[in-house]
């Protein structure tokens, strides 16, 4: 039997973290993708290598990834498969657990590393622990980490696509509107490069003294709770325990002091830095490299540092 | 408008928690326990639809062991009307404490279920959208704002790429995520007044659920630890290392 993986998409663009998902799903058997959304979603989802099949529900119920109609849609799927997979972003974690209630079936949230076909690795305690369970369900339904898993290549594929229905049932919500945070930079999730900023930031005005530096290293922008919290930048930016995960190339962390549920999200980024006045912040604790002083004279001094490295 | 906010008993999210020798677990013996922080959050939604006239009666559940009655007392105190506790030892999975709330839900008939998006000890963030799938009921997941109003809920998620607006039809479920209020402290007057307040304990055989694990922990491990860094003296001495040592720009 097949792996039935949940391709989650935003204003028509796969999520890099959905190829992720594709990857760790090939190594239970065939891959056939679920997605919504208008006909070039499917056929991007179609060219991905590792996709044997395409299944597209269209039509309004199935429209903004709505969690019931969807989450019926999988139900009905399930038969034909052994694991359901998305990636653990806000969509995969608002539809999958749904569906998985629907088939009497316990999910298991945030894969790191799938042992077989029974047997999962995944973080419990903000990171604190690794736990390796066993499911005893007749069908898994699993959530992975894009940052544990390689991306599968968008291209390369060319997998039929077959229209789905979705149940009738009765319309539980409905969708009124959606804000997305407008940034040139690239995705968080699949950043080579982070730049992040803390409380250490002060205000939001001198939060954008990130921007040159993420700038110079063709960087995205994210940001502790404590800088979303007090308004400096967009929820989005948040990384940590119940934030973003990530594990980029390079990690800067700015004015950040390395609360557990932060370094949650970041500690396994290849190289961490830190800039920070306090040198026993516990960020230092996991950096590479550490630099101690005040961010607003360290900045520039990167800044300069870099150009003249060319 | 009744309100149910199932809150969980969990290690303080200050406290780090240690893997237990023996590898089956995490220790929690002699270690401080406090209210799961997004349930702190979810019932103080609730409590202030109670004081806009909105709800009516606000009631705290949980499944849990004899002392989760502290976490519930607490919740009492910020200003819940009255509590459940569903008691059992064994450690309960979001299914089957979604299946307890589902026979709770079928006694108390709630408008809404407030519940957190996630527990900070095992991080599922499941059992408000299972619950929802059982009783086949609207979700609005992540939410940093709520309106309700003929019988709607307006609901803001928190997604990757910013923020969503949806309607639920009523009765519906929510989960709360941390922009959605700062919860108060429970004044010392209102410790004293929870005590009094009733909390009702419960099998989960009464309500006719079994809740065996489907999930084995095979075992439980510490991550591999990253190796000692280094302080760099300069601006230029890290941006040198980062280019020549680390090899990463
Ligand atoms: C080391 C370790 C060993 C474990 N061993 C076992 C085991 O052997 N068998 C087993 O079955 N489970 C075991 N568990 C899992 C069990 O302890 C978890 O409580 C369970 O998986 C629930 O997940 P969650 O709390 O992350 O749910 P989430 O879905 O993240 O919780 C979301 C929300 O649901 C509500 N909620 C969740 N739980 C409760 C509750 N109990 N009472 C009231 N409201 C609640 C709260 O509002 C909460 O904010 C183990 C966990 C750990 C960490
Ligand atoms: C349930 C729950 C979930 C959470 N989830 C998350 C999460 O997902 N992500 C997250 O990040 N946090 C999360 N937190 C919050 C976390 O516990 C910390 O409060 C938060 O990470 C602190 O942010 P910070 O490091 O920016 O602020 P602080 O801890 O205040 O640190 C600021 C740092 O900036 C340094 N600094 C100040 N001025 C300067 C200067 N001029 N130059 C250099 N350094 C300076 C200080 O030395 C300090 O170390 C969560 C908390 C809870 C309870």
């Amino acid at each position: 039997m097949a792996v039935l993986v949940f391709l989650d998409h935003e204003s028509g663009i796969i999520r890099q973290a959905s190829r992720s998902a594709v990857t760790a799903a090939r190594a239970l058997g065939e891959v056939h993708a679920l997605v919504t959304g208008d006909a070039s979603v499917a056929e991007a989802a179609a060219r991905i290598d590792g996709v044997a099949k395409v299944l597209r529900a269209a039509g309004a119920a199935a429209a903004h990834e709505l969690a019931e109609p969807l989450a019926a849609v999988i139900a009905d799927l399930a038969p034909a498969y052994t694991h359901i997979v998305a990636a653990s972003g806000a969509s995969g974690k608002n539809v999958l657990p749904r569906a998985a209630a629907l088939l009497d079936v316990q999910p298991i949230p945030d894969v790191v590393s799938i042992v077989d076909a029974d047997n999962f690795v995944r973080p419990i305690y903000a990171g604190s622990a690794l736990a390796t369970v066993r499911s005893s369900d007749a069908k898994k339904v699993l959530t992975v980490r894009a940052s544990s898993f390689d991306p599968a290549p968008a291209e390369g594929g060319a997998a039929p696509i077959e229209q789905v229905t979705v149940p009738d049932g009765p319309a539980l919500s409905a969708f009124v509107s959606i804000a997305l945070s407008q940034s040139e930079r690239p995705e968080l999730e699949s950043a080579r490069v982070i730049v992040s900023g803390g409380r250490g930031m002060q205000n939001e005005e001198n939060f954008k003294l990130l921007n040159p530096l993420a700038d110079r290293l063709g960087a995205a922008i994210g940001a502790s709770r404590a800088a979303v919290d007090a308004g400096f930048v967009p929820n989005d930016y948040q990384v940590g325990q119940t934030g973003k995960i990530v594990a980029p190339e390079l990690y800067i962390a700015v004015g950040i002091s390395g609360a557990i549920q932060h370094l949650a999200g970041m500690k396994d980024s290849k190289i961490i830095v830190a800039i920070n006045k306090d040198p026993e912040a516990p960020i230092f604790q996991v950096a590479d490299y550490g630099l101690v002083g005040d961010l607003f004279d360290i900045l520039p001094q990167v800044e300069a540092a870099l150009d003249k490295a060319g | 408008m009744k309100v149910l906010v199932p809150v969980k008993r969990v290690i303080d999210f200050n406290i780090k928690p240690r893997v237990k020798a023996d590898g089956t677990g995490v220790e929690t013996a002699g270690v401080k326990m406090s209210m799961n922080p997004f349930d702190e959050i979810a019932v103080e939604e609730a409590v202030r639809l109670k004081e806009k006239g909105i709800a009516t009666e606000v009631v705290a559940v949980s499944v849990g062991v004899q002392q989760a009655q502290d976490t519930l007392r607490t919740a009492m105190a910020m200003g819940a009307d009255r509590a459940i506790l569903v008691l059992t030892d064994v450690a309960v999975e979001p299914l089957g404490v979604a299946k307890i709330l589902r026979a709770l839900v079928a006694k108390e008939s709630p408008d809404l279920v407030l519940l957190g998006k996630q527990a900070i000890d095992d991080d599922m963030n499941a059992t408000g959208q299972m619950l929802a799938g059982l009783l086949g009921w609207a979700q609005g997941t992540f939410a940093s704002r709520i309106e309700i109003a003929d019988g709607k809920a307006t609901v803001t998620r928190e997604i990757d790429g910013g923020l969503e607006t949806l309607t639920l039809t009523l009765p519906a479920i929510v989960t709360a995520d941390l922009r959605l209020n700062e919860p108060r402290y429970a004044s010392l007057p209102n410790i004293m007044k929870a005590r009094k307040k009733p909390l009702e304990t419960i099998a989960p055989a009464d309500l006719g659920v079994d809740v065996t694990p489907r999930l084995t922990i095979v075992s439980v491990a510490e991550p591999p630890a990253r190796q000692q860094g280094i302080t760099v003296e300069s601006a230029a001495d890290l941006v040198a290392r980062l280019r020549n040592e680390a090899k990463v720009i």
